[in-house]
């Protein structure tokens, strides 16, 4: 059984047909995202599954989780607040803005929330050296950056996280 | 005209729907193009423009376009949206807030090189950007704008966005379209280049979107209006990305000449605190360190004058450091950059950066000699002219120059 | 050809075909430029950047075209400030290569640093050691001090199992991406992959189990550095401590050339052990490969349980006895049995030992039987491959025709070569009744149903259809027939389609059995034909062959005969039943010679003492007919290779002086450079002989087809590269790859017959029961199951099966 295929089957159909019948694999990139979208990560099914759908060696598709920093290989909070600290943020204060978001929410960079919901993690550039601090937050709905942001902002957002999950 | 060539949403409020972009005479040089126009025509106008790619490079865009591969079909259109380069957000804006004229742009550069197919690379980070991108296009397929037979010709078109998954390397054409086949995006060797060996082994032009949404602008004004546009040297205008400590740090789309201090001091309203401005990277992390003295300000920015400081111009991303920021500690930061990005293919560029990271995460914890300065310096001279292509040969530039041009923030730092 | 172009590389002049890479070019004049990722069998990727080099190239006027002068009348060159690989640049007319330079040493010695900078300093501990490039390089271009500090050494496992016959030392490696390529390109089998970026980059594999390839062994040959070492070499021997001793591989038709490494161990009391097999160039053959059966499989000549002395029975338990009692006691049976005397012999014998059995067996007036399920060595004999037409010589004018053959799982290093043909351009066809890796590059697929081979391959001769116009407009056509699903009969018929066919598209040559043994042509040769019709001999001499441990009805039938003499390596269910067991030398402690599938003879060499007081086949069989007064030759087999030349149609030249020749080969390897090559050895022991045709039959006689038995379910016989045969199932490293019973179905009949992937069922066969495992694809065609030959379910054809569902397993 190949729970991907079946899940999202209209999704891939759409995504396939993006490339050249004989080009299957370029549509693994979105394959996987697909596979991240629940459990925020991909498994070693998925990559059976992935691989059966695109006719690739599972160990090809993982090599791809591997080097593309925007997979994962393992569970973390639900959602991944990753914070840009590169050159240009980091002289607007994205280093000092990191370590006291992390102080507030009380883990260290790469630690999840004891409520499995929030991951902080450090990135490099995000193409919004003018809106430092900022960050993006990698979840089942996708990428949504939050830019000029201070502690303040964050855990409100963080709060609204709450709220949501406790519906 | 508005006063913008590439950032008309600031002249024109929601020119990002279809209709207000076509009220201002959107998509009208598509349909004269590819109603009235051969492909060649096309390319010679962008030719004549001085169009050279604002990724980083620098190609002249019409030559690049003119090397296709008539022989082998079908071609395909590559839009660069991987836009990584520490500093540099100048893509993002326009796909954002102005993205008809870069799809116009993409769409009339398909129609140049004859590809019927036309893909818009993001990085993955850009993930609302694409979804954005994929609306507009469907607007763009149900107004008939995109698809078969436009405006009644036998020529179709079809684009579609990719996007990638987090990896600076796939802004190297090759190794973009290595991503895009589904591998790991790796440099391939050139040659063969693109035009003639490119996605899916088929001719393939690969342009940074800020080079595409120039083309509509070129196309109905004639290549000499752009060339006036700018300096003897580099032709047209540009989207400057501003950042670090600046009071009002942006993007700002000037003409080729304008001078640092101009953009600096008179776009980006001068240094935080009005402290003294110290050095100036002009390409991103790529860049040399350039002491930001008055020769330098008063330097005009196009590629050679910019050459002129031993530094390059490259995609413009300006990050201006004031007397607050060590050297020191920023090549630290771009070194843990380009250790994060290096792909791991070439020895020098995986090897090199990672020793070159433990280097500096030293001299900037206090713990290094001189001697590791030295070390550094000539780990960083040994890295270049060896890689196997321009992340490995640029992350050295901001090291090299860092030790040489500020010898006093290394100097305090060691044992 | 090509267009030749003329460069210097450091003053020498080399005249090469255009495109040519510089790092060849300088390899055939004797200049070795260190590489790490190029080699030189797979397309440079430019990774290590090891090559560096200055390279100038003439200057052409741009309004002119003419070359550019200097002052003195020379050339002008132009260099790049930049050095570059020399394993990326195309040689070109005039150009000037510098390689001794100070600044090509200093790039070097930069590269190397690079390289050592996390690179474990174990060399004392790795198997690598002693022929490891990047130690030999660092000898000659590094330099004697790290400038890296010690405590920043990135440090990551040293001791991960890929497979459980590789080892990965994830310090060690150098990302050369040498075994990711090889893998992905060279054997499309992608179950090693990169994972990570930068300097975290390693290894990994998903597959399941681990490495899941046939090819796996071959990656440590071209490993430049010790990251990759073999289960049953790892921490073995240092390679300095390791003789040297040509072999071919006995596994299966291809004829392999090997080189066993061997050492003097305590364990067997100072005598040469086998400590590892090594592919040996053979660019006709195998080129620089081996598979991993090839490799592994040589455990059973130490195993513990070789026959090592003649057994008798006495008061029906097999006791030991002297050679000469046995021997006069077999004697004297065979003789009083005279035609009642049978000899079955299986292609697993060398040619001297299967000459000497055949003088014996017609001296005594006797039958001989070949025991195999496969027909058509007398049409191989007449048009097989040649010195002008087999898979080194193919191009884009020939075609290849796969028949009834999963190649790779049948003879591995065929199916490389065929892909190679292939990707070169030679049209080809497959038909086999379910689709197999073959398939990847055939241009022509043709299905047939079971029994239908040889009718699928007369329609090709009809000339109709693509495929059909493509075998009659090629140059030369190779077409190799497998044993897919067939019987005796109707492998006959498709063999005589076969050269029907070859004979119909005008071509007199190219026929190639893909026997299951690496002898079974030159059994043929030797005169033997199959039959497994051993009932009512009063005497059997059964030599390298177990029908009674294969089939319960043959086991009757050994049963059933007054005596029976088994010449064997083990005691196996045929000589247990034996009244005399004759200890056999394995081809590993003798010499003699192999007939491969294309039908190059090949030289083996002795690389380890016999067990016990085991004896070579053919001197047995010599010893015996001394004793019934028929004079064979004994003392050493090339006396009876000279017989062979003499008697046996074809092999006048396929003499042992002739078989121990070399020629210069592409790539050249030595042990010199490794690592250039890799540690497959060259080849100097000998290329063997290729056998031309003999002469040609023109009238082929055959069936339509195969009447399958009625039922609901069909077994038929498949051929998978690794079984429980006599030899495989005493290599112990391979133990886990060595399946136990397994049968395979479509999905659908699964589904009907209320079974699943993976569930154990008994199953019945020929009024057989097994227990096997069942698994099923959807490429098996609907009402067949597919029965693995030589696991421990009988099969010789196609037969009736049923699929018995235990209670407890419903429950």
């Amino acid at each position: 059984m190949n729970k991907i295929a079946e899940k999202y089957t209209d999704e891939i159909q759409q995504v396939l047909a993006k490339y050249p019948p004989e080009q299957k694999r370029s549509a693994v990139m979105a394959l996987l995202y697909m596979a991240q979208r629940e459990g925020g990560f991909v498994s070693k099914e998925d990559l059976v599954d992935i691989g059966e759908i695109l006719d690739m060696a599972p160990t090809e598709v993982v090599s791809l989780v591997g080097f593309y920093s925007l997979y994962h290989d393992e569970a973390a909070g639900k959602y991944r607040i990753q914070v840009c600290t590169d050159l240009s943020c980091a002289l607007r204060g994205a280093d000092q803005f990191l370590s006291d978001l992390c102080e507030n929410i009380g883990i260290k960079v790469g630690e999840t929330t004891d409520d499995g919901l929030v991951t902080i993690e450090e990135v490099k550039c995000l193409a919004a050296c003018d809106k430092a601090p900022m960050f993006q937050v990698q979840s089942s709905e996708g990428i949504e950056y939050h830019e000029l942001q201070d502690v303040d902002s964050t855990m409100t957002l963080i709060e609204s996280w709450k709220e949501k999950e406790a519906k | 005209m508005s006063e913008h060539v590439l950032l008309r949403h600031r002249d024109i409020p929601d020119i990002n729907k279809l209709d207000v972009y076509q009220a201002n005479d959107g998509f009208k040089i598509f349909n004269q193009v590819v109603t009235s126009m051969k492909p060649t025509e096309v390319t010679e106008i962008v030719k004549t423009s001085g169009l050279r790619g604002r990724g980083g490079a620098g190609f002249p865009t019409g030559l690049k376009w003119s090397f296709m591969d008539n022989d082998n079909w079908p071609h395909y259109f590559v839009a660069n949206a991987d836009e990584s380069e520490p500093g540099t957000f100048k893509d993002r804006e326009i796909m954002e807030s102005n993205p008809f004229q870069f799809l116009e742009g993409l769409a009339i550069s398909s129609y140049a090189i004859g590809a019927n197919a036309a893909y818009i690379y993001l990085r993955g980070e850009f993930w609302q950007v694409a979804h954005f991108l994929d609306q507009k296009i469907t607007e763009l397929e149900n107004a008939n704008l995109l698809g078969d037979n436009i405006f009644g010709t036998d020529y179709s078109l079809r684009i579609y966005t990719h996007l990638g998954a987090g990896a600076y390397i796939c802004g190297e054409e090759t190794a973009l379209l290595e991503s895009m086949e589904g591998k790991r995006g790796q440099p391939r060797l050139r040659p063969p280049f693109p035009p003639s060996y490119g996605l899916f082994g088929k001719p393939t032009i690969v342009n940074n979107v800020e080079t595409l949404t120039n083309v509509p602008a070129i196309i109905e004004n004639g290549g000499q209006w752009y060339q006036d546009l700018g300096t003897e040297d580099t032709a047209g205008v540009k989207v400057f990305s501003l950042s670090g400590r600046v009071n009002k740090p942006g993007n700002y789309e000037l003409p080729f000449g304008t001078t640092f201090r101009e953009l600096i001091y008179e776009n980006g309203g001068g240094i935080m605190d009005d402290r003294p401005i110290k050095a100036i990277m002009a390409a991103g992390a790529s860049s040399a360190m350039i002491v930001a003295d008055d020769k330098a300000l008063d330097t005009p920015m196009d590629y050679a004058s910019v050459r002129t400081l031993d530094a390059d111009l490259g995609s413009a991303s300006i990050i201006v450091m004031d007397d607050t920021v060590d050297i020191d500690w920023v090549i630290n930061k771009t070194i843990s950059f380009f250790k994060h990005e290096s792909c791991g293919k070439c020895t020098p560029c995986r090897e090199g950066n990672y020793w070159m990271h433990n280097l500096t995460e030293r001299i900037h914890a206090g713990d290094a000699s001189s001697d590791d300065v030295e070390l550094l310096h000539n780990v960083a001279s040994n890295i270049q002219g060896k890689c196997l292509c321009a992340l490995g040969e640029f992350s050295i530039q901001a090291v090299l120059t860092g030790i040489e041009r500020f010898p006093k923030d290394f100097e305090t730092k060691v044992r | 050809m090509a267009k030749e172009v003329t460069l210097t590389i450091d003053g020498q002049q080399v005249t090469v075909p255009a495109g040519t890479v510089v790092v060849d070019a300088a390899k055939k004049i004797g200049i070795d430029i260190p590489v790490f990722c190029y080699h030189p069998k797979m397309e440079p990727v430019g990774m290590c950047r090891m090559c560096l080099v200055e390279v100038g190239r003439p200057v052409y006027d741009r309004a002119t075209g003419e070359l550019v002068l200097e002052e003195d009348g020379s050339p002008k060159l132009q260099f790049w400030d930049n050095l570059e690989t020399a394993c990326t640049i195309p040689a070109s007319e005039g150009m000037v290569v510098k390689g001794m330079t100070e600044k090509v040493q200093k790039g070097r010695k930069d590269i190397l640093e690079f390289l050592l900078t996390s690179h474990p300093l174990d060399c004392p501990v790795c198997d690598k050691g002693g022929e490891c490039p990047l130690q030999n390089i660092t000898l000659e271009y590094g330099s004697s001090e790290s400038r890296f500090d010690f405590d920043n050494k990135i440090h990551f496992d040293k001791k991960v199992p890929l497979g459980d016959l590789i080892y990965l030392d994830r310090e060690r490696c150098i990302q050369c991406a040498r075994c990711v390529r090889f893998q992905r390109d060279i054997v499309e089998d992608p179950v090693i992959q990169f994972y990570n970026r930068g300097r975290k980059t390693d290894i990994v594999t998903i597959s399941e189990p681990g490495f899941d390839s046939y090819w796996s062994g071959n990656t440590t040959d071209i490993c430049p550095v010790g990251a990759l070492t073999t289960a049953d070499f790892r921490f073995g021997a240092r390679s300095w401590e390791l003789n040297q001793s040509a072999s071919i591989c006995t596994h299966c038709a291809v004829g392999c050339n090997l080189t066993y490494n061997t050492r003097r161990e305590a364990k067997s009391g100072g005598d040469f052990v086998i400590k590892r097999a090594m592919p040996r160039q053979n660019e006709a053959v195998n080129e620089l490969w081996i598979c991993d059966k090839g490799r592994f499989a040589h455990h059973f000549t130490d195993s513990a349980d070789r026959l090592t002395q003649p057994l008798m029975r006495v008061d029906g338990e097999l006791v030991p006895v002297g050679w000469d009692e046995a021997l006069s006691l077999a004697a004297e049976k065979f003789q009083t049995a005279g035609k009642d005397l049978v000899t079955l012999v299986s292609g697993r014998l060398p040619n001297e030992d299967l000459y000497n059995l055949q003088q014996l067996t017609a001296g005594l007036k006797g039958s001989s039987s070949l025991y195999t399920q496969m027909a058509g060595g007398d049409l191989v004999a007449q048009m097989g491959a040649t010195e002008e037409n087999n898979l080194s010589t193919l191009t884009a004018e020939d075609a290849i025709l796969v028949v009834g053959s999963d190649l790779e799982e049948e003879a591995p290093i065929w199916w490389l070569g065929v892909k190679q043909a292939a990707v070169k351009g030679t049209t080809l066809i497959v038909a086999n009744p379910r689709p197999t890796k073959t398939d990847q590059h055939a241009d022509f697929k043709i299905r047939y149903a079971y029994g239908e081979g040889a009718a699928a391959v007369e329609s090709l001769g009809s000339g109709a259809g693509e495929a059909g116009e493509a075998l009659a407009k090629a140059k030369n056509v190779m077409v190799f027939f497998g044993s897919e699903g067939t019987n005796l009969a109707a492998s006959s018929a498709l063999a005589e389609a076969c050269g029907d066919l070859l004979t119909k598209t005008g071509h007199s040559s190219g026929l190639v059995g893909v026997w299951p043994r690496a002898n079974t042509q030159g059994a043929w040769d030797m005169g033997f034909r199959p039959s497994t019709e051993i009932n009512g001999a009063k005497s059997l001499y059964i030599v390298a062959a177990d029908p009674a441990g294969d089939d319960p009805a043959l086991a009757e039938a050994v049963k059933a005969a007054d005596f029976v003499v088994v010449q064997e390596l083990f005691l196996t269910e045929t000589a247990k039943l034996a009244d005399l067991v004759f200890p056999a030398q394995a081809q590993t402690e003798r010499e003699g010679s192999f007939t491969s599938g294309m039908r190059r003879v090949q030289r083996f060499y002795m690389a380890v003492k016999a067990a016990g007081d085991s004896r070579p086949d053919f001197d047995i069989t010599a010893q015996l007919g001394a004793k019934a007064g028929i004079d064979l030759k004994g003392l050493a087999p090339s006396l009876v290779m000279s017989e062979i030349n003499a008697k046996i149609a074809g092999y006048a030249d396929a003499t042992y002086t002739k078989m121990a020749q070399v020629s210069e080969q592409w790539p050249i390897i030595n042990r010199a450079d490794l690592f250039y090559g890799g540690t497959s050895y060259e080849n100097n022991a000998g290329l063997g002989v290729q056998l031309g045709s003999i002469k040609k039959s023109e009238v082929f006689k055959y069936t339509d087809g195969l009447e399958l038995p009625d039922g609901d379910l069909i077994a038929v016989p498949i051929t998978r590269l690794y079984d429980r045969g006599t030899m495989l199932s005493k290599s112990e490293v391979l133990g886990s790859h060595l399946p136990e019973p397994f049968v395979v179905l479509n999905p659908e009949d699964a589904q009907r017959v209320k079974t699943a992937d993976g569930m154990t069922v008994s199953i019945t066969l020929a009024e057989e029961s097994y227990v096997a495992v069942v698994g099923t694809d959807e490429t098996v065609p609907t009402g067949i199951v597919l029965v693995p030959r030589s696991v421990g379910m009988p099969i010789s054809g196609p037969a009736k099966l049923e699929i018995h569902i235990a209670e407890t397993t419903l429950a």
